[in-house]
């Protein structure tokens, strides 16, 4: 690929980088180390013009909105707590594929003498989704482990990503409600998209084919 | 005891030397360069009733805007977070002029909240309107107006993007889209999140050329947008073609005018979408995500004050400027002060006088702390030789100061 800017692209490592790394590979994108041993935080890449930067998933969108990186990849359920201000996102990449749901254990009552209390990562997705159905909850933010909390009596229900729902069922909860299918997202800084207009469209058109190729083949 | 007195509120910041002085330089420099085109000077007060801040423009700012309860009438002020309400105010209420009108702007705003990149929660807002005028000549007027701007403040390359709020109102219309799945879709269209745009469309029921556009919008920008889109819009109603066909006529325009800057399109981002009612602009520079200047075309924003007419402006921050500009340090910079003893002589007053009318910095020793003047920045000093008092270069005189 011809690249007349540089690039920076935020990815984290895990599930993304493990699935992300073959598309990049097909616009020619490859790092020069192996990202998921190497300590570094900045990765030169086969492109010259391409570094990577490894950061936390929640902090993807971040980087990339101030502009530290050119583009990233984020989990849309990490959009969708952030906001996804100030940035555009306009490739769905389908990897890392999860469902963002409602879950406890099978005979879940709704308390009748308070509200109903949801442990949770997701603040804001948890409060959108409960207020559109009318339903006023007392949210509990938690940073994980969040399968313990209906067991313990911390909340009566969670909100959480579920993806085979075996963690779930080992801790005896069952899906309840669908919230939102997630997948990871290609997001983009706005004054990149603008400013560096051709060399991000030549990568968006390539990564485009290798998410059609893929879920093709 | 709150032992941190010091802090600042998160976003609040103060200016200090040389800053300030390079921010006030500036301030001069911009509204002489718009004195110089016809802008009038006004200075709208910092408060306001919520209820003309909140008007046109404004409903985007409700949750933007400080709001306090005024003690002589019970009504909600609000501190301003856009002047531009106000400034359409003072043209259709105060001013009734039928000519037209060419207004300027610089204060104080605060918001509530920032904007995320620089952190500011009181950008030092400057801006530029004319009211009376509709048609491409106003809106060229003052996409000059904003290059000038940006180049009065050292920033060299930019990059300007035009769009037409009328394209995305025409084709939400011709979808038969509600305004609850237009808001939606507009959100959507703001991040280019196509997937979701996709699922929208379809979720709303809408198929064939109408959904095909809509989709297509989300790719409508760049250099060449205005070209694809006369392809890719052929099928829209004809308020889309009129929108498209303005455009077109804008970048002949700009071109007679600005031949060596590069326009660039997005049909698909609308800022300000509910109040503005024809072309939108907006400058950005490199490694900023947001806009460093911005306006458009709102014809009715003064309908709520009595009178609408037509209006194009823009606006920015003089603070983002000064931190995106090159060599505005060098440019302002003062010459350095002239040292002069305290002394009430007549002589030497005279000579402190024609100093400081010729523009030269004079400071006057204060007695009782013994001081080099190189601390003060000083280069030079007035002594008195024969009976005249004359600037000599301070040189190595140490001796003298460390006694």
């Amino acid at each position: 690929m011809n690249l007349n800017a540089p690039l920076t692209i935020a990815l984290s490592k895990g599930r993304i980088l493990e699935q992300t790394l073959p598309l990049l590979a097909h616009a020619g994108i490859a790092p020069l180390e192996d990202p998921e041993t190497s300590r570094k935080l900045i990765l030169e890449t086969t492109h010259p013009q391409v570094k990577f930067v490894i950061i936390r998933a929640s902090d993807v969108p971040t980087y990339v909105q101030y502009g530290a990186a050119d583009l990233g990849v984020s989990g849309k359920d990490v959009l969708l707590e952030h906001g996804g201000e100030g940035l555009y996102e306009p490739l769905d990449l389908g990897i890392a594929r999860c469902r963002l749901m409602v879950a406890g254990k099978p005979d879940t009552q709704p308390p009748t003498s308070r509200r109903l209390r949801i442990a949770t990562k997701y603040v804001h997705s948890a409060e959108r989704y409960f207020a559109a159905r009318g339903q006023q909850v007392e949210i509990i933010k938690l940073y994980g482990s969040m399968e313990l909390a209906p067991l313990v009596g911390l909340a009566d229900l969670i909100v959480d990503l579920v993806e085979s729902g075996n963690t779930l069922k080992a801790n005896g909860l069952v899906p309840l409600e669908h919230i939102a299918d997630i997948s990871s997202r290609l997001v983009v800084n706005k004054a990149s998209w603008k400013m560096k207009h051709e060399t991000v469209n030549a990568l968006l058109t390539l990564l485009r084919e290798a998410v059609t190729t893929r879920s093709a083949g | 005891m709150n032992e941190e007195r010091w802090l600042l509120p998160a976003g609040i910041e103060e200016v200090l030397p040389p800053q300030a002085r390079i921010v006030e330089s500036l301030r001069r420099e911009l509204l002489d360069l718009y004195a110089g085109w016809g802008y009038e000077l006004v200075i709208p007060p910092f408060i306001d009733y919520l209820e003309s801040l909140l008007t046109g423009t404004g409903q985007d700012l409700d949750l933007q805007t400080f709001k306090l309860t005024d003690q002589l009438t019970g009504r909600l002020l609000g501190v301003r977070a856009d002047m531009t309400p106000q400034v359409a105010r003072i043209d259709a209420h105060h001013l009734r002029r039928d000519t037209p009108t060419r207004l300027c702007y610089l204060g104080t705003v605060l918001h509530t909240r920032t904007d995320g990149f620089a952190g500011t929660r009181s950008p030092l807002q400057i801006g530029a309107e004319i009211y009376g005028h509709a048609g491409i000549e106003s809106d060229a007027e003052i996409l000059r107006l904003i290059l000038l701007t940006l180049r009065t403040a050292g920033i060299g390359e930019s990059y300007l993007d035009l769009g037409h709020v009328g394209i995305f109102r025409g084709l939400a219309r011709q979808a038969g889209l509600d305004d609850a799945q237009e808001h939606a879709l507009f959100d959507a269209l703001q991040r280019k999140a196509v997937p979701e745009i996709e699922t929208l469309i379809a979720d709303f029921g809408v198929s064939g050329a109408p959904a095909e556009m809509l989709i297509a919008l989300a790719e409508l920008n760049g250099s060449d947008a205005l070209t694809r889109a006369q392809v890719v819009l052929r099928a829209a109603d004809r308020p889309v073609r009129e929108a498209l066909d303005y455009l077109h006529r804008l970048a002949d325009e700009l071109s007679r005018w600005l031949p060596e800057v590069s326009i660039h399109y997005d049909l698909a981002e609308l800022r300000g979408y509910r109040y503005k009612t024809g072309v939108v602009f907006a400058a950005f520079v490199p490694g900023w995500g947001l806009e460093i200047a911005r306006g458009g075309r709102y014809d009715d924003i003064g309908r709520v004050f009595g009178r609408a007419r037509p209006a194009v402006g823009f606006s920015t921050d003089l603070k983002s400027l000064l931190s995106h500009g090159q060599g505005l340090e060098q440019r302002y910079q003062a010459t350095a002060p002239v040292y002069a003893p305290w002394s009430a002589e007549p002589a030497l007053r005279e000579a402190v006088d024609r100093l400081r009318e010729s523009g030269r910095c004079v400071i006057n020793a204060l007695p009782g702390l013994t001081q080099d003047p190189r601390q003060l920045g000083c280069q030079q000093r007035l002594v008195e030789r024969d009976g005249r008092w004359e600037l000599e270069t301070i040189g190595n005189i140490d001796n003298e100061w460390e006694a």
